[in-house]
């Protein structure tokens, strides 16, 4: 596999050679970059990340392998490929079962060493995110934008699923959850029905007690399904909380308007300020699209305190509230988990137990 | 939010020294600057005037003063601040603060401090009380116990099992701690850690643990970010100061990441931290089930190792890792500001509320200089033994390594180690500064990562990393051809042009060219904090092989480069900095921009605001050369960073770059002692009569024919390593022999020895050889003492009209002779009213910040007019005042070594006071640099020889009239009282107790006076074991940290001085009050 010469493309037509340590399989798609420094594991597998071939910029991947299934963000590897300064093939850690590199080529994901991913990097912030290819040989494929495709439709759940021992339950309408999500929920007690993206959750045949509305991936006005039923929701009262797209779901589903931004919150130290107390959080985000006009009746919650985009809304009385980053963390710091009880204590849902204040992933959830 | 506070106090850190070194001048320059922005008065007290943060144009008032409570108490009651900033010194500075808090001091005068509340640091210093309240609010700490006696220690220990750490409370830099396997290691340890602390913690010793750093920031709205994690490449055990660190962590999956931020966010939190604290972990790499706590999940099993709420090395190394300016925001959140309302510095376009995102990597690399302490142990563990660190940048872990590596200035690359092959597991398995290379001539050897993690606990990735190198360098010593690809491979692991070229049989200056033929360039990258996710224009740049595209573009003929002095070390400081940064500070004044090049997170000089570019690089000539061509300078700047970037003038003039001041072949004649001997010669100028020689029988004939005693030393000397004087036939051949120091590429030189004699520095600046400013400074101990550890006084004292005549010509001669154009420095050695030359040094010396400072003239900005040809003469009127310069050793911290004065220097700082006279000057600097306690009137005297107690009859006398109880060793004793002074006979070392040792160990005398014999025969023996009596007397004072002094010189006239002057009657007058 290594030394073979591939390319990387970009629509503005620059090209960088790279080496090969993934799958070897010609793929197009949307180039974004990503600034966390650990979890790229977390970060393949996030279906906000479809249809994207991701550049990470912390130069050094591959460090500490690829852990068990059980704690990734979902079952498979989101991205459409990956771009690396050095590919580490020798990684180190109790948790590693296989080499990032193997991982890669068993999903059919391909994976680049480019040794200058700063300049890629500083193309995208200057000239916004661009479509790209990675090519393999003289096998060309045409460029390819997945935001014109309706990616929540292809990454959500296909059918319903529970998670969680018995408790009250709540919904998560799946457009391409991370499986924090999930885990943080149950964390609490909570038994958690992900939904598929387009479920009227109305009109689900049992009992809840909120609804969720999870992260994922492209242009939230694709999921035009989505809007529809969480206007429905809204209508009948029910307690929801928004998480990244379900940020802009909910604003779109309340008269408020989205828009793109010229290069995505991809990093795990977006400084999200509370507007009404001034106190600032760092979180996670992954997202291409904003909020920009906030619906009657809510308030902005968050604001950036890099670029001042919207980082959350809030209703000014009923229980109705989400948020742009990632309160689930995952990978990233874990400052905003205190949205989900904020949420349940807001709805008046007091959880069956408080989350454990250590770990992560899995807590108390047999994933089913 | 306005502050109200009018007036702030700051606490310096005082001398370097081992474990407190050049961070604080970084940090409290930071602190100032940040509260000179919100247009507060600034008050400094630090006695360390090497530093930038007592530069007159920084602090409104700055105090020389001892770090001690008695004059920070006086200074307050004359100025009347309104808060104090007592986390910007160090340990020194705090542990001060807390001592005026506890005496009530700072409540007296109404005096606020400043940050984090004092109870939580109180808390954080006291072990025990802090593990308590860590397992109160869920973090876990290693099971422990505290004792405060060495029976009390055995039964923890008991309690505990071996093996087990233990560390002394209230210590800088781990002093007096390690692991131990026994009983006896435990008494051992306990005993010594008790002579400086009151209590020791005794804890599980966690084998072979990651030890893992968070550099935390939180405001007093509890906004709090981790600004940076590092991981020490060296398992727990060894001092994160004596550590290979790396940032951002390197083997820690996100989880693990996590986790112990969030521990670090809740301890900060939980002590309502205000401003800067480290939090280091020790993280089990291989967790089993059994070890995993309730909450802890399957992943973490960690224990807090310590906390420090305050500045410290690591937030330093921190700051210049990410460029999070650490000490300025540290300064805005003490004053009550939030995090989200301070401007990111670097991007000018975010605030400070942010975790900096990297898109590098560094390796910190300590440089230790054990070699230069005779005695001294090699292997290193849990106290501090480093004397200054590098840094490193980079793209892979390969690339930063070997860079660090080259910078830290023992070896062109870790395979380049020249290993014996005998020892080789002994070097891996003891921790020693020469462990890394020994890892890589295992791993060379086929040893496998798995087989030397198992003996070293250092993290697989970490060896599969180095094994890289290695094979990279097998595969192209098998097949030496260097093509493209090959070269680029070479370049990208970290290789030299220089170790390439020796690995293929050619000179760095052939690959050199080669490699600019294949056009294979190093890529110029800026830190933005950021990874380039916000357009930033920074000037904060490194070079890497892993890019091809540079961030900036040249500056072209505006830009002059300034060399600063790499990592810190024995005989290179904060002095040298302080002229880089005042040298480049001073271009701007003449349109140009300045790039400043060194590889020291410790400097102020690589901080982002004193130069117009800073490249955070090695001062090697391969790649100075590189960023000299990659921005096409105007010229560059070699002789104000010290030795380390003088000795490229050679070989970056060949290359044709413009150097700036005397010329490149002028240097050579200064330095080569055969044509500088001829030029003084020519000059008619005196010099010790000398021979340079590569055969033993010449040094004896040279002996003989001149008499003993002979100095002995190597052509290119710095800091006097591998300086010796000989007193007889015996010295010379063992030292000859046992240093093998004969090499026909530099012949060493014999020169005779003045005995008797004093010596004077003269630093000056000229330009084209017209002297534009000079000063005069002269030693209190006689010439053979290194100038480096000697007390120097400004203006003399001691000499004649006549002789300061003579100097001041023969300086005008040689400076006009080598056509000297900027600054140098001229050591003279005066008997008879006779001056000789010993040594012509064209770079700033290490006195110019203390010239400059006493002339209150700025030497270095006087240097660049010089430069750029627009100097002109100065004249500054004689000083009203007097100031004394005297070293501070670190000799406590390195058990083994001897502390005493020799012509090599060991000393690891200096500090320096001003006095209305020389009595004075010198008594706050003997304080400054020593705990001297006055109220104790008590003193051990030890004269050896004849000479020495003939001598100090005199001043015998006045300490008996001062009303001091004295305590001799037996042959003292019989000569005082035969003089008629009382004193008590205490026996020798070794003898039964009570004796000598006894006295010092029961902290029964206020200072130790212990003058031995260097000449005739009885020195023989006594070099040949170092336990002797007079050793065991001298380590016994410093490791019970009573002042100690070895020079006769130096101990009359600091007796001279007590006699005149009681602590009250020293005046507590600011740097300006000496002026005006």
């Amino acid at each position: 596999m290594k030394d073979k010469k591939i390319k990387l493309m970009l629509k503005d037509g620059s090209e960088y050679e790279a080496l090969s340590f993934g799958a070897d399989k010609s793929v197009a798609g949307e180039v974004v970059f990503a600034t966390g420094m650990a979890g790229y594991p977390e970060a393949l597998t996030d279906p906000s990340f479809a249809g994207q071939i991701l550049v990470l910029t912390y130069p050094l991947i591959g460090n500490y392998g690829v852990p068990a299934e059980a704690e990734l963000e979902s079952k498979k590897v989101q991205v459409a490929g990956l771009i690396v300064a050095n590919y580490i093939d020798t990684p180190s850690h109790h948790t590693s079962k296989m080499t990032l590199g193997a991982w890669l080529r068993q999903s059919g994901v391909p994976l680049l060493e480019v040794k200058d991913t700063r300049e890629i990097t500083q193309k995208l912030r200057e000239q916004g995110v661009m479509l790209g290819k990675i090519v393999f040989g003289r096998e060309n494929i045409p460029f390819y934008n997945p935001n014109r495709a309706n990616l929540v439709a292809q990454v959500s759940a296909k059918k319903i699923q529970m998670y969680g021992t018995a408790g009250p339950t709540v919904i998560l309408i799946d457009c391409g959850a991370k499986l924090n999500i999930v885990r943080r929920l149950a964390a609490r007690g909570l038994r958690v029905a992900v939904v598929p993206w387009d479920t009227d959750v109305t009109r689900l045949p049992f009992p809840f007690l909120a609804v969720i509305i999870s992260n994922g991936p492209g242009d939230p006005k694709k999921a035009a399904a989505t809007i529809r039923n969480v206007k429905k929701i809204i209508a009948k009262k029910i307690p929801t909380l928004g998480i990244c797209l379900g940020n802009q779901i909910l604003a779109l589903a309340q008269g408020g308007t989205t828009y793109k931004l010229k290069f995505g919150h991809r990093s795990q130290n977006q400084p999200a300020v509370e507007s009404k107390s001034g106190r600032g959080f760092l979180t996670t985000q992954n997202h291409g699209f904003a909020v920009k006009k906030i619906p009657k009746g809510f308030r902005e919650w968050f604001y950036n305190a890099n670029d001042h985009t919207n980082e959350g809304i809030i209703h000014e009385t009923l229980p109705l509230m989400s948020v742009q980053f990632h309160p689930e963390s995952s990978p990233g710091p874990m400052d905003t988990d205190w949205i989900f009880d904020y949420f349940f204590k807001c709805a008046g849902i007091p959880p069956p137990s408080l989350p454990l204040h250590r770990g992560r992933s899995k807590e108390g959830v047999k994933i089913l | 939010m306005k502050s109200k506070l009018k007036k702030i106090l700051i606490l310096g850190s005082g001398a370097l020294q081992i474990g407190q070194a050049g961070e604080f001048d970084y940090s409290g320059s930071q602190a100032i600057k940040a509260l000179q922005e919100e247009k507060i008065k600034t008050i400094l007290i630090n006695p360390n005037i090497a530093t930038f943060q007592t530069s007159p144009d920084l602090a409104d008032e700055v105090y020389f003063l001892p770090l001690q409570e008695y004059f920070v108490e006086k200074v307050i009651k004359k100025e009347r601040p309104d808060g104090i900033l007592l986390s910007f010194g160090g340990q020194t500075a705090l542990n001060c603060g807390l001592r005026l808090a506890e005496k009530g001091v700072l409540k007296k005068y109404n005096v606020k401090v400043l940050g984090s509340p004092l109870s939580s640091i109180l808390l954080t210093e006291d072990r025990e009380k802090f593990a308590s309240h860590l397992k109160k609010i869920g973090i876990p700490v290693p099971p422990s116990g505290a004792a405060t006696s060495l029976s009390e220690a055995k039964k923890v220990a008991k309690d505990l099992g071996f093996p087990l750490m233990v560390r002394a409370a209230f210590a800088l830099g781990g002093q007096h701690s390690g692991v131990v396997k026994n009983q006896k290691e435990l008494s051992e340890i306990v005993k010594k850690a008790l002579a400086v602390s009151p209590q020791v913690l005794i804890e599980k010793y966690l084998h072979h643990f990651k030890e893992i750093e968070y550099e935390v920031v939180r405001d007093q709205y509890n906004n709090s970010v981790a600004v940076c994690n590092m991981e020490n490449l060296d398992p727990l055990g060894i001092h994160t100061g004596d550590s290979i660190v790396v940032a951002p962590s390197q083997t820690l999956t996100n989880t693990e990441y996590q986790e112990l931020r969030k521990a670090s966010l809740k301890i900060v939190e939980s002590l309502g931290i205000i401003g800067e604290c480290n939090v280091q972990f020790a993280l089990n790499p291989k967790p089993k089930a059994s070890s995993l706590r309730p909450f802890g999940r399957d992943e973490l099993d960690y224990f807090v190792i310590e906390v420090n709420a305050r500045l410290s090395r690591s937030s330093a190394l921190a700051s210049k890792a990410t460029g999070y300016p650490l000490a300025y925001v540290a300064g805005k959140l003490a004053l009550g500001k939030s995090l989200l309302q301070i401007e990111n510095k670097i991007t000018r376009v975010t605030q400070s509320f942010f975790e900096p995102a990297l898109d590098y990597m560094v390796v910190k690399m300590p440089r230790w200089d054990l070699e230069k302490f005779k005695g001294a142990e090699e292997h290193i563990g849990s106290a501090m033994k480093s004397v200054g660190e590098v840094m490193a940048i980079g793209r892979s872990f390969e690339e930063a390594l070997q860079k660090a590596v080259r910078m830290q200035g023992s070896s062109e690359s870790i395979t380049d180690n020249g290993w014996p092959g005998v020892d080789l597991k002994k070097f891996i398995s003891i921790p020693t500064p020469k462990r890394l290379f020994a890892v890589a001539r295992g791993l060379a050897d086929g040893m496998s990562p798995e087989e030397i993690y198992k003996i070293t606990g250092i993290d697989p990735w970490f060896l599969y990393r180095i094994q890289n190198i290695v094979e990279i360098e097998k595969k192209f010593i098998r097949n030496p051809v260097l093509g493209k690809e090959k070269m680029l491979e070479m370049k990208q692991a970290g290789f030299s042009d220089k170790k390439i070229g020796s690995i293929c049989g050619k000179t760095e200056f052939q690959i050199r060219k080669l490699r600019k033929k294949l056009k294979i360039l190093p890529s110029v990258f800026s830190i933005d904090s950021l990874a380039g996710e916000v357009p930033a224009q920074t000037n904060y740049l490194y070079l890497t092989y892993h890019g091809h595209h540079h961030d900036v573009k040249p500056l072209g003929k505006k830009g002059v480069a300034v060399l600063g002095s790499g990592p810190y070390h024995i005989g290179s400081s904060v002095e040298f900095d302080w002229s880089s940064v005042y040298t480049a500070l001073h271009l701007s004044r003449h349109g140009f921009k300045s790039i400043i090049i060194n590889c020291n997170p410790e400097t102020v000089s690589t901080d982002y605001d004193m130069s117009d570019r800073l490249y955070f690089e090695n001062i090697s000539f391969e790649t100075v050369a590189d960023i000299v061509e990659f921005e096409s300078v105007y010229g560059l700047i070699i002789s104000v960073g010290g030795q380390r970037p003088n000795n490229l003038a050679q070989k970056l003039s060949r290359e044709g770059f413009n150097i700036l001041g005397t010329t490149a072949e002028n240097i050579h004649r200064a330095e080569d002692r055969n044509l500088f001997s001829a030029m003084l010669d020519k000059l008619g100028v005196l010099q010790p009569e000398w021979q340079s020689f590569t055969s033993m029988a010449e040094a004896d004939k040279f002996a003989e024919k001149e008499g003993y005693p002979v100095l002995v030393r190597p052509s290119y000397v710095l800091s006097g390593s591998a300086m010796s004087v000989c007193y007889n036939k015996e010295q010379l051949e063992n030292f000859i022999t046992r240093a093998a120091v004969l090499s026909p590429e530099y012949p060493v030189i014999i020169s005779k020895y003045i005995e008797n004699a004093k010596e004077l520095e003269f630093d000056a600046v000229a330009q084209a050889g017209e002297l534009l400013v000079f000063g005069i400074s002269e030693h209190v101990e006689n010439a053979g003492v290194h100038s480096g550890d000697a007390t120097i006084v400004y203006p003399t004292q001691r000499v004649y009209a006549s002789t300061e005549f003579q100097i001041r010509e023969i300086a005008a001669k040689i400076s006009k002779e080598l056509s000297v154009t900027g600054p140098f420095n001229i050591q003279f050695l005066v008997k008879n009213n006779q001056p000789f030359v010993i040594e012509v040094n064209l770079r700033a010396s290490r006195t110019f910040p203390l010239l400059s400072k006493a002339m209150d003239a700025n030497l270095p900005e006087i240097a660049v007019d010089s430069f750029l040809r627009a100097g002109r003469k100065y004249k500054f009127p004689y000083p009203k005042g007097v100031v004394v310069k005297s070293p501070q050793f670190s000799f406590a911290r390195l058990s083994g070594a001897d502390p005493i004065l020799r012509v090599e220097m060991a000393s690891t700082g200096e500090v320096a006071c001003f006095g209305r006279n020389y009595d004075e000057a010198l008594l706050k600097s003997v304080l400054s640099a020593n705990r001297f306690d006055f109220k104790k009137k008590t003193v051990l005297l030890s004269l050896g020889g004849v000479v020495n107690k003939a001598k100090f009859l005199e001043t015998a006398k006045s300490l008996d009239d001062l009303g001091y109880k004295i305590f001799a060793t037996d042959t003292t004793a019989i000569f005082l009282k035969r003089e008629n002074i009382d004193c008590i006979i205490v026996r020798k070392a070794y003898q039964e107790s009570p004796n000598a040792l006894n006295i010092i160990e029961s902290k029964q005398v206020g200072f130790v006076v212990n003058l031995s014999t260097m000449d005739g025969k009885g020195s023989e023996n006594a070099r040949r074991s170092i336990v002797t009596d007079g050793f065991r007397i001298r380590r016994a004072a410093v490791d019970n940290q009573i002042p100690l002094f070895t020079d006769l010189h130096l101990a009359r006239a600091f007796i001279k001085a007590l006699a005149r002057y009681k602590i009250e009657d020293l005046e507590i007058k600011s740097y300006k009050e000496y002026f005006n």
